[in-house]
């Protein structure tokens, strides 16, 4: 038996990632060299940033006066009643500027970029939610930016594409492979590849090589901090379980770290079960994947036998992802976190009992969570309580629920 | 044990020679051509060549070679299969000229990991490989796989790029076995028109620090720039316009024997800048 302590060894969970950016065996850096100059350079002027209180009273500022956050802790009280057992409540990510969690990290990032001078943003974006957050961020800063998309994702996210481009972003159609987030993926790393002495990449969730886990999940930490905070506050204890869904998983990261060393907190991560277990129908890398390396990182992947990245699914372009963050592959592997998958049709299903119990539309990656949490609360007693993050608002899901039900918004 | 490779470079240095590399994407447009390719290119005047292993998400090619990749996987193209092609084409060699022709893969870390190192390193050997490139897999993570490489007389070929600083590409150099890869330009694979200012100046600076063979890759295209570099470099790689190539011959499905014959004719001409 070991006689560490499972409080020490969580604490030290919440030191990571090491010098080599590991979360254990998880992380590092599996990129071409051309890229580790750039990856040194911005992991050092993060460190300097974030032990720089004008830095953090700038992003605060902005988190404050123009994301509106704190966001609200909402007790669903109906939702609570249909689950039929713990309270439930929301994280409300949703009410954020641009719609979702997105933008703490986006500003974060575009803040940084600025610090080094970098004077051109690229990004990728599955559901465009990241995209608008980073388009967002640039017409802010005045700041150059280019979003790349898959176009598959193109066309059922609209309403993102046309803001996007509003905003002043341009928004490029990657058409190679599944023509979604990991393909996006791709083609802002080979832009990355011969821009990187003016262009900051902007990564949208907590995968890719060191430091890019850890600037997301730290950006994003706000959320959970600020959960724990009017937990207390509110109940005067802290939560019993904390949902949040995970594609990439930067806004379970950002929910979850702030809780890691709160062992009586359970984590759970809901990832995209798509239409089923069967290979290239779902998007669940952490329950039905194994680790290996994509984009930068050694995590938990959906790769065939040869280590070719598997085609996968989700109704939701935002979960539509074949990674997860190393973080979530060591949290996993360490029994701090637990990983479920939910289906199209539990998420969807989700959606509308959200819309009909509470007058909140979440987004599809968000109804998720909602379909989890309600697992979650069932069959708990009356004076639990768990918290879902609403990570985002459905609106730019209405074209794409509309054409499932066989309706049309023409 | 003597490596294809090191033989290679110390009988060019020995006789002032200066080496084309071509790249060829394996499978591309099918495995049995690569299989003829391999001892045609050497014919035509190649003195090393690097295959590509087909992976699915290769972040460092442009998109030629990341469409010859996608294609070579959608036709079924797998690790096993480019392996079992040059294993082929040592096989074949009637003529013996393959005995001492060293073939390097370029093959993405997530293939290798997938097999298990040990089993990949192993499967390579066997089949006549003499190196590998693994681009995603910089120095600070290599360092078992060049271990278990050079227990079986394998090369890691690592590489330096115009962003890797001075210092640090002389620690590359280092740990780099076979010979060195510089890469010509900051950016994705693919032909480009003009090479940077300072490539002839940052490759001599290196070359004075350290006496591994220098090859250079990324943006070469025709014979002029293959001379210009061959003042500088123990090598010269051309990939992307021998892949365009491939690429256009697998969408006319033109016959294996003229694809043969159409490469066999460029590299010639390309090596025709070494002279």
């Amino acid at each position: 038996m070991s006689t560490t302590a499972p409080a020490a060894k969580h604490a030290a969970a919440t030191q990571m990632p090491d010098a080599l950016g590991r979360f254990g065996a998880f992380g590092g850096r599996f990129v071409p060299e051309t890229l580790i100059d750039a990856l040194r350079q911005m992991a050092e002027e993060y460190e300097i940033a974030k032990a720089d209180p004008a830095f953090q009273a700038t992003l605060d500022g902005y988190l404050l006066d123009y994301v509106g956050r704190p966001s609200p802790l909402f007790h669903a009280k109906r939702l609570s009643e249909h689950a039929g057992g713990a309270a439930v409540f929301l994280k409300r990510e949703d009410l954020n500027h641009t719609g979702a969690h997105k933008i703490n990290n986006a500003l974060g990032q575009v803040l940084l970029a600025k610090r080094m001078g970098k004077t051109r943003i690229i990004a990728e974006t599955g559901a465009g939610q990241h995209g608008v957050a980073t388009a967002t961020a640039c017409a802010l800063f005045g700041l150059d930016c280019t979003v790349y998309m898959g176009a598959e994702d193109i066309r059922r996210q609209k309403l993102n594409v046309f803001n996007m481009r509003t905003l002043g972003a341009s928004v490029v159609a990657v058409e190679t492979g599944s023509r979604t987030l990991r393909d996006a993926t791709n083609e802002a790393m080979r832009d990355w590849m011969g821009s990187s002495s003016t262009t900051h990449y902007t990564i949208g969730s907590v995968v890719g090589p060191h430091p890019f886990p850890m600037i997301v999940r730290d950006f994003q930490a706000v959320i959970g901090r600020e959960t724990r905070r009017q937990s207390l506050e509110k109940l005067g204890r802290l939560p019993n379980a904390v949902v949040a869904c995970v594609g990439g998983g930067s806004n379970a990261a950002g929910m979850f770290y702030p809780f890691i060393e709160d062992l009586t907190v359970e984590l759970i991560g809901a990832e995209a079960g798509g239409r089923g277990p069967s290979a290239g129908e779902h998007a669940s890398s952490l329950t039905q994947g194994r680790p290996g390396v994509l984009h930068g990182s050694f995590s938990y992947v959906l790769q065939d036998v040869d280590g070719q990245t598997s085609d996968v699914h989700s109704i939701s372009a935002g979960l539509d992802y074949p990674g997860v963050g190393p973080e979530h592959s060591f949290w996993k592997e360490i029994g701090r976190a637990r990983y479920e998958s939910v289906t199209d049709a539990e998420a969807l299903a989700a959606y509308n009992l959200l819309a009909r119990r509470e007058g909140i539309l979440p987004a599809l990656e968000s109804s998720h969570a909602v379909a989890q949490g309600c697992k979650e609360a069932a069959g708990r007693d009356a004076d639990e309580v768990v918290v879902v993050c609403l990570s985002g608002r459905g609106d730019k899901d209405a074209y794409e629920i509309a054409r499932l039900r066989g309706e049309s918004m023409e | 044990m003597s490596n294809r490779i090191d033989a290679f470079f110390e009988q060019a240095r020995a006789s002032k020679q200066r080496a084309l590399m071509p790249f060829l994407t394996a499978g591309d447009p099918d495995l049995a051509a690569t299989r003829a390719l391999l001892p045609a290119v050497f014919e035509a005047g190649a003195g090393l060549v690097e295959v590509g292993v087909p992976y699915s998400d290769p972040i460092a090619d442009g998109p030629v070679i990341s469409a010859s990749y996608h294609r070579a996987i959608a036709r079924g193209v797998t690790p096993t299969g480019v392996l079992e092609a040059i294993r082929g084409a040592r096989l074949d060699d009637a003529s013996g000229r393959l005995a001492t022709a060293p073939i390097v893969t370029m093959v993405s870390y997530s293939i290798v990991h997938r097999r298990g190192v040990d089993a990949y390193l192993r499967d390579s050997a066997a089949a006549g490989v003499d190196g590998l490139i693994v681009p995603d897999l910089p120095v600070e993570e290599a360092a078992t796989l060049a271990a278990k490489a050079a227990a079986l007389n394998l090369k890691l070929i690592q590489l330096v790029t115009p962003t890797t600083p001075r210092e640090r590409a002389a620690r590359i150099a280092a740990a780099s076995t076979g010979f060195l890869y510089y890469v010509s330009v900051a950016g994705i694979t693919g032909e480009r028109r003009d090479l940077p200012d300072d490539l002839l100046a940052n490759v001599a600076w290196l070359r004075e620090r350290t006496s591994i063979p220098i090859c250079i890759g990324f943006g070469v295209s025709t014979a002029e720039q293959v001379r210009q570099l061959a003042g500088v470099a123990d090598g010269v790689i051309v990939g992307s316009a021998i892949v365009r190539r491939l690429s256009a011959a697998a969408e006319l499905g033109t016959p294996r024997a003229e694809v043969v014959a159409d490469i066999k004719q460029f590299v010639k001409e390309l090596a025709g800048g070494l002279e």
